[in-house]
């Protein structure tokens, strides 16, 4: 990742096997779903994405540096919105 | 998690969100700008551009252990999520199952074939 914080970066988003994202090529149905379903008992799907944290501020998180430890993944609708 | 920016998120916590839990949140904001996170665990509304309310319990191994999605107007409930960790941890440990609204320190079950049919008599619900 670069070392400069410019206002465009991109962050690797999901990380899967690459054969199950070929190039322009179209998923078959067990590749979609591969990429597509999150289930209860299976591996959670890898990712890779900026983040501020307070205190420390802009950095990278990715979800396999935290083997070993509980995580919670929290997606809601936005900042700022009511609920 | 959301579609918003670290730069929104910063902004977020600073103006409000440290004016209800002291300090601000205590833990990364993720940004999930184009939804291809979400997409991947199956919250990314692409109507609304936004990933709906999804909850996922992720265990040492990686593992998914439990999931929650709710559609917007439905807050979620943190006891329910941290009695659901700890339950988690007690049976990742010990092997026992917990039955149903289980807290530290109550009846847990060991399934086997003397259980069946007499978990009436070890355990009711409250």
């Amino acid at each position: 990742m670069p070392e400069v914080d410019s206002c465009v970066q991109a962050a690797a988003g999901p990380l899967i096997e690459e054969a199950a994202v070929p190039d322009r090529v179209p998923l078959t149905g067990k590749e979609k779903q591969k990429m597509t379903v999150a289930r209860v008992g299976k591996q959670a799907s890898d990712f890779e994405t900026s983040a501020y944290v307070a205190g420390e501020g802009f950095k990278n998180i990715k979800l396999s540096n935290y083997r070993g430890q509980w995580v919670v993944i929290c997606f809601y609708p936005g900042d700022f919105t009511f609920v | 998690m959301s579609v918003d920016s670290r730069f929104t998120h910063k902004i977020w916590n600073e103006v409000e969100l440290s004016k209800m839990v002291e300090g601000g949140i205590p833990f990364p904001m993720l940004s999930d700008q184009g939804g291809r996170i979400g997409t991947v665990y199956g919250v990314y509304d692409e109507a609304a551009g936004v990933n709906i309310r999804g909850r996922f319990l992720i265990d040492p191994d990686g593992v998914i252990q439990a999931m929650e999605v709710l559609t917007a107007p439905v807050g979620r409930n943190p006891e329910e999520l941290i009695r659901q960790i700890r339950a988690y941890q007690h049976v990742r440990e010990t092997g026992e199952a917990t039955p149903s609204g289980w807290t530290p320190g109550a009846k847990t079950l060991k399934p086997g074939p003397d259980l069946v049919g007499k978990v009436w008599e070890v355990w009711q619900p409250e």
